[in-house]
């Protein structure tokens, strides 16, 4: 494992992603504020902190779907680093459908619901000109069965998914383009425990076989420990502490963290 | 009240000057980018929505004295909203109106293009529900025109998708959705898919929905495409008979029932040209010679 991750730092020593001085203002009020960071490819970055912390403002402001007011958001397109705040908006939805994918934490904002689910896995490809029918039903078949659900509940819409599937086929619609940075906003939230299980268990492996960066928020820990690499955590709209996930978790330095990792119940 | 007393009442042609201009603004900008939706201030018509206001509204104003006005309704002279519209313009325009698809100049139509190739010159009027293609599958007004603007039609073909799916070739039988000079996607009113090969034409197409207030067009010889997959091709659709008075077999067909006992035939949708072909000699299976009838 430690080598694999040497392997995956010495393959490239440029950040995919690159975050300078970012801020969103709602009027008075801070949404998030001085956050930069750099995320390398295949890296995995957890957001933690408690509700109305600014974790969802940032991952909105990172993926284009809020304006940011300050600071710069340069992603790595083919070798340069370009700015997704100052881009234009074709440039930016291009990028959301092809290099970016967002997984929603309730699965119906990320899923067209009076669609098919393999209609909705061939969405993007189609967004992308694919134009032969046997080829999308074959890619969104095959994308299906990464994410555990049956062939034959392929014309099923995903009004008759339970919650798990619902989140497992968003992540199939995301996935299916081969992104390469995914944002998660809560993605296991909702669900119960052992689909939590289960699902996480699933994007441990999609993340670590495509060589997916990822950010991911959650106020849940678990979630956090098992997938990211790095962590960082929030408190009023402000970056309190950032760090190897295991050494934040098992050696909290700030205050805040200290509450969270100790709040956490030990079953 | 005569006809002479109401039409001293209206101007010419129902509407006021005024908001003649205003459309014919639409119209132009609408001609100059062929299927872009152009909005427009559409008013309070006689009739309700859903009745053809918007087709009325282009009608009254590209019309002109010396015009020859046609209605058709589902290809048919002789339906209520034909009737009642063509009668409208007789009072308000006291223009002269006939059922002959060659001798007209405005046809405004709903849901059908007549059999005849129109020539240039002419122009043909719809009367269109919903103008937006991607309306079904995407709810939002403002997403829908930032689709159409930044040229994403990912989602109308993820409605073809579906039918295949669904039913196993592309259902759509109606409004099927075509791309204009390879740039916008336009919903050609729900006209049956057979007319599609029809789009691209001599005449003058103009699209007009009241209560969406929207206007689009299609100028001369546009090229108009019909979406599809490339191993599920666009196809014409008919029904696989003649015509049973005319014997037509190329026309587009409508079933009538006869009786409660599954009796059927199927007449051309397009009574005038029927009509023309009968006048000619032609008979179907169940036809009745001009000169018996």
């Amino acid at each position: 494992m430690k080598d694999m991750i040497e392997d995956r730092a010495g393959a490239t020593d440029r950040p995919l992603l690159t975050v300078e001085g970012l801020a969103k203002y709602y009027g008075g009020r801070i949404g998030c504020e001085e956050v930069s960071f750099d995320l390398y490819p295949g890296e995995v970055m957890g957001i933690v902190g408690e509700s109305g912390s600014g974790k969802t403002t940032l991952l909105n402001c990172l993926a284009g779907h809020l304006a940011a007011d300050t600071g710069r958001v340069l992603f790595d397109r083919a070798g340069q680093m370009v700015d997704t705040v100052t881009m234009s908006e074709p440039e930016r939805r291009m990028l959301g459908r092809t290099d970016w994918a967002f997984v929603h934490q309730h699965a119906h904002e990320g899923l067209r619901m009076n669609v098919s689910a393999g209609g909705n896995v061939g969405e993007r490809l189609m967004g992308l000109g694919a134009r032969h029918y046997g080829d999308i039903r074959a890619k969104a078949e095959d994308w299906l069965g990464r994410v555990e659900i049956a062939a034959d509940r392929m014309d099923d819409r995903p009004t008759a998914f339970s919650g798990g599937m619902r989140q497992r086929l968003q992540i199939a619609r995301n996935l299916v383009t081969g992104p390469r940075l995914v944002f998660m906003d809560e993605p296991t939230g909702g669900l119960d425990v052992s689909v939590q299980a289960r699902l996480l268990d699933l994007l441990r492996g999609l993340v670590r076989e495509m060589g997916l960066s990822a950010i991911i928020v959650t106020h849940d820990l678990a979630v956090v420990r098992l997938l990211a690499d790095r962590l960082m955590v929030m408190k009023s709209g402000h970056v309190v502490e950032t760090g190897l996930t295991d050494q934040v978790l098992d050696d909290p330095q700030h205050a805040y963290t200290q509450l969270l990792v100790s709040s956490v119940l030990q079953v | 009240m005569s006809v002479e007393q109401i039409a001293g009442e209206y101007n010419f042609a129902y509407l006021d000057e005024q908001t003649k201009r205003m459309i014919r603004r639409a119209l132009l900008k609408a001609l100059a980018i062929p299927g872009y939706q152009v909005p427009f201030a559409s008013r309070e018509m006689p009739m309700p929505y859903g009745w053809g206001t918007g087709g009325v509204q282009i009608s009254a104003a590209i019309m002109v004295p010396e015009d020859r006005f046609k209605v058709i309704d589902q290809g048919a002279d002789d339906t209520t909203n034909a009737v009642s519209i063509r009668r409208f313009f007789e009072k308000v325009a006291q223009v002269e109106t006939t059922e002959k698809t060659a001798e007209a100049t405005v046809i405004q139509t709903r849901h059908r293009i007549p059999e005849r190739d129109l020539t240039e010159g002419q122009v043909l009027v719809y009367q269109v529900p919903i103008p937006e293609p991607l309306r079904f599958l995407e709810p939002s007004e403002v997403e829908t025109r930032k689709m159409h603007a930044l040229e994403e039609y990912g989602l109308m073909h993820v409605k073809l998708y579906e039918d295949i799916a669904r039913h196993g070739e592309i259902a759509t039988a109606y409004a099927y959705p075509v791309k204009v000079e390879g740039r916008y996607v336009m919903d050609p009113s729900p006209i049956p898919k057979f007319d599609n090969p029809k789009l691209e034409m001599a005449g003058i197409q103009l699209f007009g929905a009241g209560r969406e207030q929207r206007i689009y067009a299609l100028p001369p010889y546009c090229e108009v495409v019909s979406l599809d997959f490339e191993d599920y091709p666009f196809t014409r659709m008919r029904a696989e008979h003649c015509c049973d008075l005319c014997g037509a077999e190329d026309s587009y067909l409508d079933e009538v029932i006869t009786d409660d006992a599954g009796g059927r035939m199927f007449v051309c949708s397009d009574t005038d040209f029927c009509g023309e072909r009968r006048a000619a000699g032609h008979l179907g299976p169940l036809g009745v010679a001009e000169s018996a009838a």
